[in-house]
């Protein structure tokens, strides 16, 4: 077995198989369980009313996210059940010995994007943690997928999961990226192009010279939404830019062990001769800036696209694409640029990093935000924060008009106070436009930081080559 | 600790409708609690109540009386994507649900769903239509779920088999969980991790446990 070609799915599950009954799922063997305040109450409880202790504490981590709010933290919080379920996470993490990056800590933030940051996660582990987008660790050649609070309560009590092997779909991303074009229109042609539950029952694998030219924090953005293609999972092979990036964070290995644990990355890529369940090749040369115009992200068009009419569909799938529209306010036929905005949301975990606030920021520098329109700027953790203040991006985007945050989920998922409106149209650098998901009755237009900003000096969607193309002629002059 | 399920007869509540998200079965504002009680209001939320929380007028279907009661759902392809939320089956067997007839589901809700005892049920499309029209020339038909037997018995004297995950079934039938099934297991757990030293250890250096 060992000399059958395998891929790095196949190679990680096969090195944390602990054992399995006939029948029976695979006892997987966690590496890290990063935890956060909302979907873990319900599993500490499980955990007294059992009697159990968290088995590895030093393999988990917690942090508060979703329901904290990103506005003055001297100000003290109104919402009853956030400060609840915000003191409930500290005291289990307390209680359980669970090392916690909590309010006030400077190393707090999304927990996808302080696993990568603090160097927690790392190449060919497995991680889970009670959200979807756990996904994004993929980034760097580790198995991470999202669970529930049943599994979350069973890796705090044994550090493993039941688990049924996965099946594998290869994402070739060929070519190379134009300019204005980044990892969020990658991802997002891809669900466009497979449907949100085309990757169902697999797990992605992205390859391809447009990948391999992606930083880490592009990689990420790529892994990030693989579950809005259906794929709980989605990895990309471990390289010199993941060992780069790792190379001297705080949980990283040092000395010795770094270069014992760089010899065993390298082993971590698909063997030559491997095969996957399904394959797709994506031409990275000619793909857009992606904006969604519906309600699920597989909804999604070139910025220079119309909105597709229910009567050119197929009949499968013109009822949802009806609902949609109707739910959208848009018309079917027209361009998707030029669409009228209320808010503008720059974050989440998906578009949370500093080179995302950097990309944003290069396109806003020198404007303001359209005249009525809110935009706000949320950093993905507090070290990002840090990081945007000491390079004066805080200052580019205040004095083009927009708010500067505290660091949070905020209105990816409209937990904290930060939502739409009833009505109200926001473009948004974050990965779901369900109905409501940002806000009841909200709209939400979904795409990379540079399309959001772009869009936030015209108040409408607009391509961000546009604006792009402008900044350069004025530096220019 | 979960009750163990055999089978159950309801009538269908049929939702002709692809893609059902997890912020449609439990919008994220209800992800606030940490206990599991008053989800059974939090499903279809949105769909049942106006932006500023009165009843729509008229009733979303869910709450027609007619549909009060009713366990078993017929929905549309791809039915509980999106979040990790297990708010989401929690809200469906809170409200009464407890099997899901779709032409596929979403990776993250199926497992969660079994692990609540909820059963996703997937035929093909072709059975999927067949479905639909039985409903809604029998709205009121009921059907028989029969785990064991892995049957649905329809009104029209028919019935069709269904697949389910072997294990999760067991578990379902027994009412057992499973953190007492691999904590059975703890031997061969100590076992592999006597020979694989852990990878990461979150409570050394800059960890900033408060």
């Amino acid at each position: 077995m060992a000399d059958r070609p395998r891929t790095l799915v196949e190679k990680i599950w096969d090195a944390h198989f602990v054992a399995s009954d006939p029948g029976a799922p695979a006892i997987l063997a966690i590496d890290l369980h990063l935890v956060h305040e909302v979907t873990s109450p319900q599993a500490f409880t499980g955990l007294r009313e059992r009697g159990l202790k968290v088995r590895r504490p030093g393999q988990t981590v917690a942090t508060a996210d979703h329901s904290i709010p990103t506005t003055d933290p001297s100000v003290p919080m109104v919402d009853q059940l956030a400060i609840k379920q915000l003191a409930q996470i500290e005291e289990n993490c307390r209680e359980f010995g669970i090392p916690f990056h909590g309010k006030g800590s400077a190393t707090r933030g999304i927990v996808h994007v302080i696993g990568p940051e603090l160097g927690l996660t790392q190449p060919g582990m497995t991680i889970v943690c009670g959200d979807s987008h756990t996904a994004t660790h993929g980034a760097f050649g580790a198995l991470a997928f999202g669970i529930g609070t049943s599994e979350i309560e069973m890796v705090l009590a044994t550090q493993t999961l039941l688990q049924r092997r996965p099946k594998t779909f290869k994402v070739e991303v060929t070519g190379r990226l134009q300019p204005g074009v980044g990892a969020k229109d990658i991802i997002l042609a891809l669900i466009a192009r497979i449907g949100v539950g085309g990757g169902t029952g697999h797990v992605f694998e992205f390859t391809g010279d447009a990948i391999r030219a992606l930083s880490m924090e592009e990689r990420m953005t790529v892994c990030n939404m693989s579950i809005e293609g259906g794929a709980r999972a989605g990895l990309i092979a471990p390289d010199e830019t993941t060992f780069a990036y790792l190379k001297g964070r705080a949980f990283a290995p040092q000395g010795a062990a770094w270069d014992e644990a760089v010899a065993r990355w390298r082993t971590l890529p698909t063997d030559d001769g491997a095969t996957y369940d399904r394959t797709i090749v994506i031409d990275g040369d000619t793909l857009e800036p992606m904006v969604t115009y519906g309600t699920n992200p597989g909804m999604g068009i070139g910025v220079g696209g119309r909105i597709p009419s229910p009567a050119e569909v197929e009949p499968g799938v013109r009822q949802d694409l009806e609902r949609a529209l109707t739910y959208m306010g848009l018309e079917p036929g027209a361009s998707i640029a030029g669409q009228k905005l209320d808010v503008v949301f720059i974050g989440s975990c998906t578009n949370g990093r500093i080179e995302d606030l950097r990309a944003a920021a290069s396109i806003l520098r020198g404007h303001q935000v359209a005249d009525g329109l809110r935009v706000l700027v949320v950093p993905g953790s507090q070290q990002v924060k840090k990081q945007a203040e000491s390079e004066g991006l805080d200052q580019v985007f205040r004095s083009a008009g927009a708010e500067w945050r505290e660091s949070g989920c905020s209105m990816c998922i409209a937990m904290n106070g930060d939502q739409l409106e009833p009505g109200q149209y926001g473009i948004s650098t974050s990965n779901r436009n369900f109905e409501g998901r940002q806000g009841k009755g909200g709209r939400s237009f979904l795409a990379s930081p540079l399309t959001a900003a772009a869009s936030a000096i015209t108040g409408v969607v607009t391509d961000p080559r546009t604006i792009a193309a402008s900044n350069a002629a004025v530096e220019a002059n | 600790m979960p009750e163990p399920f055999v089978k159950t007869t309801s009538r269908v509540i049929p939702i002709p409708r692809a893609n059902i998200d997890t912020d449609q079965l439990c919008p994220a504002r209800f992800l606030k609690i940490t206990d599991k009680a008053g989800l059974a209001d939090a499903l279809f939320f949105d769909w049942r109540f106006t932006p500023d929380g009165k009843r729509r007028e008229p009733v979303s279907f869910i709450d027609e009386p007619h549909n009060a009661g009713r366990q078993i759902l017929l929905v549309g392809d791809n039915f509980g994507s999106g979040s990790s939320r297990e708010h989401a089956p929690w809200a469906l067997r809170a409200w009464g649900i407890r099997a899901i007839v779709s032409t596929s589901f979403a990776d993250i809700f199926k497992g969660n769903a079994l692990k609540n005892a909820l059963l996703p049920i997937v035929v093909s499309a072709e059975r999927h239509a067949t479905l639909q029209a039985l409903v809604a020339a029998n709205p009121d038909g009921e059907w028989t779920v029969d785990l064991d037997a892995l049957k649905v018995a329809l009104p029209d004297g028919t019935s069709f088999g269904f697949e389910i995950d072997p294990f999760a079934r067991t578990m379902i039938l027994a009412g057992t969980d499973e953190i007492g099934y691999v904590l059975a297991k703890l031997p061969a757990i100590d076992a592999w991790e006597a020979t694989h030293a852990a990878r990461i250890e979150t409570r050394a250096g800059t960890a900033t446990a408060r």
